[in-house]
């Protein structure tokens, strides 16, 4: 069957077989590998993508069920050579290791800045709980979607 | 000796150590790495592996034809193709012998039968439904204390002379007749039975490889994650009869090891096999239940321990170990030492004696006991003692601190030569055990417990302090198959002044590209984010034995140190005849040689690399060029400590248990990059709380394996963990260049007694007569406890 997604802006059309992953659909077709795969059992948030604006993991969905509807991944979160704060609160607050749950934990990250701008500690936890992080012990990643809400606010703040 | 504070950037210390953000993040973090999946070649076929669903059982007979017929899949292999090549046995890490497919019987379940190649994954996955194999089930023996008893199956059949399930005899370390009379005098005796349960160190990143052999040049390249890629190489050669000039591997990224990726697992063979067999490259990669059904487990060590005190002081510790291996020896450890580090049990006490039995047997589970964030062994040891010494402060009514401050090593005691034969470097135990309780406010956090008691809440304080022998090792006592435990290092320092260090050892998310380059950075005075440093490819960096054990920094960033400083010595002699003085007029400052007594005349390394390539004169006799390679080969382990305190509250109702504090205070000598060391703690605490409370490899009596998946193995979410509190004192290591330590397994190793310790006497608030609980402490094993039937797990 023939489905059309949009991926980070960009019309991505495939003949699939029905049972295909959104997962290997996003990293086979456009070849964007920076979504990654890490279990069998939707437990690890690795794959997690925004599917029309919601943190999806992209394991747990059909391509054929993207038929028509806006992705973005990990690819998309940097605009005009611009990181996402999110990306540098990353880098500035150490909230990754091997890197192979990172792209998952930032979409996460991305999705709830975008609900709840000034999230707490608490709100962050529960926000990434559905992805594993094997390295950091998530302390990290806390910090860094802290400094990333604390950055945007101070950029709205000068706007 | 200790100092709390750690060494901060400042005008005298530009560059170097310090809290540098990692290089290496810039990929990551735009979903830019390269790991084993993302790596796709033109013409490239899928592997996929088809595995026991018994634990034991005999093959009658495999037949692949169905699977043949099936659209796209271009070749299916067994046993019996591997035969023809000489493969269908390969070596294991420990000089047993390990089956690539199973031929005569299967061993565990999971084990590797047969091995699809198809044009796509999902096609190779459809065909392995399409063997059929004609199994005829044994008996299964999975309870390590039951694999020697008369009547349990033989499962080594294969090994000529085998007649029962012993894998390594009985291996002993210290002294037990010493031992037995410290037992006779002593005041107080304890004895517990304490298992280590089975876990897994499950990276997010499985394994598999990509292998492509070139018919036409013989050479093969391989695409694997792995923590010792040299090794790897050195094993191909010789179970594949290749040249091992013509091998090449590449680690590229790796999501996370653990020391899971240490191993040479069946499915490489196959894929190498596949790949020379279809003369086209072939990837491999495991889902995620395969890998933790199959993969180097750690840990399953069921230790009977007995510990004693006289005058109120440690005086004695006794040892006897089973251990679980699987149906292979497949342990990751030096050659000489089979139960590992793990005498190294005598912790960081003064014990007038101690005496270790270990054997191991094999069972029809996977094998491995590879270590998880764990120098071999070393986490079993640690936990059996710190919780037989809080049992013993039990016994004898003592605060568990305070029997440690009277039994710890003094810091004028160091070098000090253990009862198990290790010669600790350095240390000052009390101070650090003295951070801890001040961070933690100790006294005060006693006071809390006591009242809770009043109001029947269960609070618990749980202490540990840890030593650990890390930096594997000194050539002389250690090697891995024969390969000893040494580090190589190359250094260019090109005319620009921009340099590249190459280093045998693999990150896999320790942060190498940034730690190795602030050493070479301090070393020279180049900044970190001018040199570039290469690891994880055969081809580009020289040979040694990899990133596990916490050996990267003991090791590998010794000979990091130590080869920038053979450059330095060159660059003075350089800058002596540019200055035109001898060189020991000269005198060394970040980055720069200077006249001494006229500071204004200098070289910078940047002057003297120009120099060194130029046309220019040079000393007499000396090559030209500005670059040194080195093979570092330690004197000895290093050891790191650390003093921990955790709280957790027990939820009398459901017996859920909360850990509320985390202290964690390491001392692993000099810190390179502090934020990349507290990093590390941080995931190996997260891991140590996934250990004592959640993760667990269990099996059902005919050899099932319960937790195959992320829904069974329970691994801490950011849920679990609380916000961390680290302190640190600094204790240089005396040996090493720049006094570091190596801190990667510290807080894996020790935060299980930690917790434990803390449930215990959380539980015992209410619950006096517990006095022990296996892990994990999971609320049904728990409850279990406060009902007084608490069993090790299965
Ligand atoms: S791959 Fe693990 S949740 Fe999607
Ligand atoms: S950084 Fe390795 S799994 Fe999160």
């Amino acid at each position: 069957m023939q489905v059309t997604i949009t991926i980070n802006g960009e019309e991505v059309t495939r003949d699939v077989e029905p049972r295909m992953l959104l997962v290997h659909f996003i990293r086979e077709t456009p070849g964007l590998t920076g979504t990654h795969w890490g279990c069998d059992t939707s437990n690890c948030g690795a794959c997690i993508v925004r599917l029309d604006g919601q943190a999806v993991k992209s394991c747990t969905v059909l391509a054929a069920m993207a038929d028509g509807h806006e992705v973005t991944t990990v690819e998309g979160l940097e605009r005009d050579g611009r990181l996402d704060p999110v990306q540098e609160g990353f880098h500035e607050k150490h909230a990754l290791h091997c890197g192979f749950c990172t792209p998952g934990m930032m979409m996460a990250s991305r999705a709830l800045l975008d609900e709840n701008p000034d999230p707490t500690d608490e709100e962050i936890r529960t926000a990434i709980s559905g992805g594993i992080c094997r390295c950091t012990g998530y302390q990290n990643i806390v910090a860094a979607v802290r400094w990333a809400a604390e950055r945007e606010a101070e950029v709205k703040q000068e706007a | 000796m200790a100092t709390t504070v750690e060494q901060p950037a400042s005008p005298e210390r530009p560059i170097g150590f310090g809290r540098l953000r990692r290089k290496e993040d810039a990929r990551f973090i735009r979903g830019q790495g390269t790991y084993l999946d993302d790596i796709r070649l033109p013409g490239m076929l899928h592997g996929a592996i088809l595995r026991s669903p018994f634990a034991h059982a005999k093959i009658n007979s495999i037949d692949t034809s169905k699977a043949l017929e099936l659209d796209g899949v271009a070749a299916v292999v067994t046993a019996k193709d591997l035969e023809t090549l000489g493969l269908a046995w390969m070596p294991t890490i420990s000089y047993d012998t390990q089956a690539v497919l199973a031929g005569d019987k299967v061993r565990f379940q999971g084990q590797e039968v047969a091995f699809v190649i198809a044009t796509d994954e999902y096609v190779a996955r459809d065909a392995l439904p399409l063997i059929e194999v004609d199994y005829e089930p044994l008996p299964v023996v999975v309870d390590a204390r039951k694999a020697l008893d008369p009547d349990a199956p033989l499962i080594r059949d294969d090994k000529p002379g085998q007649v029962d399930n012993l894998a390594t005899p009985t291996w002993e370390a210290g002294d037990e007749e010493a031992a037995d009379r410290a037992f006779a005098e002593a005041d107080v005796v304890v004895t517990r039975d304490i298992m280590y349960p089975r876990c897994h160190p499950a990276p997010m990143e499985t394994c598999g490889m990509i292998a492509d052999f070139d018919p036409k040049t013989g050479q093969l390249d391989i695409y694997n994650g792995n923590q010792a890629p040299h090794v790897h190489r050195t094993v191909y050669a010789h179970v594949a009869g290749l040249p091992e000039h013509m091998i090449r591997i590449m680690c590229n990224d790796i999501g996370g090891g653990f020391g899971n990726k240490v191993p040479v697992y069946p499915g490489y063979v196959c894929t190498i096999a596949a790949s020379i067999v279809a003369g086209a490259p072939v990837k491999w990669i495991e889902d995620r239940s395969e890998h933790l059904t199959s993969t180097g487990f750690a840990r399953d060590y069921n230790m009977h321990a007995s510990i004693c005190a006289k005058d109120g002081r440690i005086t004695g510790l006794e040892v006897d170990v089973i251990a679980d291996h699987g149906a292979w020896d497949s342990t990751a450890q030096p050659t000489k030492f089979p139960a590992g580090f793990f005498h190294i049990c005598s912790g960081s006490y003064t014990l007038d004696a101690s005496h270790v039995k270990v054997k191991a047997v094999y069972t029809n589970k996977a094998a491995g006991g590879v270590a998880y964030r764990c120098s071999f062994r070393i986490t079993e040891a640690v936990y059996m003692v710190e919780r037989m010494v809080d049992a013993l402060a039990t016994e004898m009514g003592v605060d568990p601190i305070e029997l440690r401050m009277r039994s710890f090593i003094a810091p004028e005691q160091f070098p000090y030569e253990t009862t198990t034969g290790w010669t600790y470097d350095s240390g000052n135990y009390a101070e650090t055990m003295k951070v801890a309780m001040e961070i933690a406010d100790y006294e005060e956090l006693r006071r809390e417990q006591a009242a809770k008691k009043e109001r029947g809440e269960l609070m618990g304080i749980g202490v540990a302090f840890f030593t650990e022998g890390v930096g594997a090792g000194p050539r002389k006592h250690m090697d891995i198959l024969g390969m000893s435990m040494n580090d190589g290092a190359d250094l260019r320092v090109h005319p620009s002044g921009k340099a590249v260090v190459s280093i045998s050892c693999q990150t896999q998310g320790q942060g190498h590209e940034t730690t190795f380059a602030q050493i070479v950075a301090e070393e020279l005075g180049i900044p970190p984010e001018d040199i570039e440093v290469r690891h994880g490819d055969t081809d580009k960096s020289p040979y040694g034995l990899g990133t596990y054990g916490s050996r990267s920094t003991p090791v590998s960033g010794a000979a990091v140190s130590l080869v920038s400083r053979k450059v330095r010595d060159k660059a003075r002699l350089i800058a002596a005849t540019m200055l035109e003085t001898r060189p020991e007029d000269l005198a060394w400052e970040k980055g720069r040689w200077f006249v001494k007594g006229d500071p204004e005349q200098g070289a910078t390394i940047e002057d003297i690399a120009l120099r060194a390539y130029s046309g220019e004169e040079l000393p007499a006799g000396m090559e030209g060029g500005l670059d040194a390679q080195i093979v570092y080969d330690p004197p000895n382990l290093t050891y790191p400590y650390g003093a921990y305190i955790c709280v957790v509250d027990i939820d009398p109702e459901t017996a859920q248990v909360k850990v509320r504090r985390f202290i964690a205070v390491d001392d692993c000598g000099v810190r390179i990059n502090p934020m990349i060391v507290d990093g590390q703690i941080h995931g190996g605490l997260a891991e140590g709380i996934g250990i004592a409370l959640m993760e667990l490899i269990s099996f059902d009596s005919e050899g099932n394996c319960l937790n195959s998946s992320f829904m069974d193995y329970l691994i801490p979410t950011a849920m679990e963990c609380p916000e961390f509190e680290l302190g640190m004192t600094v204790t240089p290591c005396p040996h090493h260049p720049l006094g570091a330590k190596g801190v990667g397994e510290s807080p894996n190793v020790g935060s299980p007694p930690a917790i434990v310790n803390a449930v215990i006497d959380a539980l015992r608030q209410g619950y006096p007569e517990v006095d022990h609980i296996d892990m994990p402490c999971t609320p049904d094993r728990v409850w279990a406890a406060m009902q007084g039937r608490a069993e090790p797990p299965q």
